[in-house]
């Protein structure tokens, strides 16, 4: 998989983002189960972040079922059933925006329009979860 | 003094007559971690490192480096062998060649390591056979470095090393500083580059004035410095705001904008209880936490 570069200034611990990123690409089928990660001190070169960013990012994905860490061999990932059923509803998701997108834009409606109120609407979902 | 610790002082204090280089210093420095030591210019961070290095005597205090006490001569010779030094001036032989120097250095080190001097005398392009006086301040940095690295030290420590160097130059020194990390080797340098400093950097120290001002992980400092800015309709006393943590306050017309070290939470909740019509929550760049730490109160 390709990382991206880690932004130190989203007032987001780097080792999150990561934790992210490696997710992400499991629950979208670019990492699949038995993939292996880089070894720690590749990872760390290559972002050019403190080694425990990434030992701590591969440490929680551990905990969290979607890594498996093999003593002296590196990190593996293990996409269960439950990463394997986002990954379809992640790609039906996407259909259907596609759909929503093709619609707006029919409406006239340019794309950072569209992408703005979206944002809001995500926004506004988020802080009532919150709220409750 | 606790095992994971690096470097652990206690009451570390230097005077030069009246003035305090370094005062009452307690610096809690951790292992395996690459920590950042930041400080204006005249802040005591060179005084600080070379009395962990036993080159000056501290007036007061101590300090256990790896264990060994700075105050017993037999310990600090036997920890000088297992820490590098990378100094800010980086003073080296100039009559030497580059060749010479590393082949000099390397006599003094049973575990050097040949192959990784080999290594980075190829990926920093030094010039093998040209006198160490006549390389520029970035090429007599990448030596330093070199000679740092290829001892196999347990602690590097780094005085302004990107000092001298240009943007390459410092992503190369970035890289080398977390794979030593990454072979175990703690890491506690000192810079004023933050940008820098914020990607690679677990633990950040801040001194001013001879003192710690701020010690803490990076992560910690991530999560809970925001900025805040409120937009009232009716503005309210900056003091109905003020709760534990907030490190400045400034207002103007209907905006109010806070600084706040921690209780974020706190501080919106009581904005939205008195009315604001807008709140925009942000993170805080290392740059501007660092400006706020050695900042001069009036009248200090």
């Amino acid at each position: 998989m390709l990382f991206q570069k880690l932004n130190p200034e989203l007032g987001q611990p780097l080792y999150l983002q990561l934790m992210q990123q490696i997710q992400h690409a499991a629950e979208t089928g670019i990492l699949r189960d038995g993939d292996q990660l880089p070894g720690i001190r590749t990872l760390a070169e290559e972002l050019v972040v403190s080694p425990n960013t990434i030992v701590k990012a591969y440490t929680e994905l551990e905990h969290c079922g979607v890594l498996e860490l093999r003593q002296g061999l590196g990190a593996f990932v293990k996409t269960g059933r439950r990463t394997r059923s986002i990954a379809d509803r992640v790609q039906l998701a996407r259909r259907r925006f596609r759909n929503v997108i093709d619609n707006l834009r029919a409406e006239n409606l340019r794309d950072d329009e569209i992408q703005r109120a979206f944002e809001a609407e995500l926004l506004i979902a988020a802080e009532a979860s919150r709220k409750k | 003094m606790t095992d994971s610790l690096a470097i652990h002082t206690s009451g570390l204090t230097k005077s030069y007559g009246q003035f305090l280089a370094v005062d009452s210093l307690n610096l809690a420095v951790p292992r395996n971690r690459i920590t950042a030591f930041l400080g204006p210019n005249g802040a005591g961070k060179s005084t600080t490192i070379k009395m962990l290095l036993g080159m000056i005597q501290p007036t007061n205090g101590d300090a256990a480096v790896l264990g060994h006490a700075i105050s017993n001569p037999t310990e600090c010779s036997r920890l000088r062998e297992r820490i590098a030094y990378v100094a800010e001036d980086k003073p080296l032989y100039g009559y030497m060649t580059v060749e010479q120097l590393i082949r000099f250095t390397s006599r003094f080190y049973p575990d050097w390591r040949a192959d990784e001097a080999r290594r980075l005398l190829i990926a920093y392009r030094l010039p093998v056979h040209k006198k160490v006086r006549s390389l520029s301040k970035g090429m007599r940095t990448k030596l330093a470095l070199l000679l740092a690295f290829a001892r196999r030290p347990d602690l590097l420590i780094l005085d302004e090393p990107s000092e001298g160097l240009d943007p390459v130059g410092i992503e190369e020194l970035l890289v080398e500083l977390v794979s030593q990390a990454a072979a175990g080797v703690t890491v506690f340098f000192s810079s004023h580059q933050l940008a820098e400093v914020e990607r690679v950097a677990d633990h950040v120290c801040i001194l001013n004035h001879g003192r710690l001002r701020l010690s803490a992980p990076i992560d910690d400092l991530r999560q809970s410095y925001r900025r805040i800015d409120f937009v009232f309709e009716a503005v309210p006393s900056a003091r109905e705001l003020i709760v534990p943590g907030i490190e400045r306050i400034r207002s103007s017309g209907h905006q109010i904008t806070v600084l706040t070290s921690r209780n974020a939470d706190e501080v919106i909740r009581r904005a939205r209880d008195l009315s604001a019509v807008s709140v925009e929550v942000s993170p805080v760049p290392l740059r501007e936490i660092f400006l706020e730490t050695v900042k001069e109160t009036p009248g200090s």
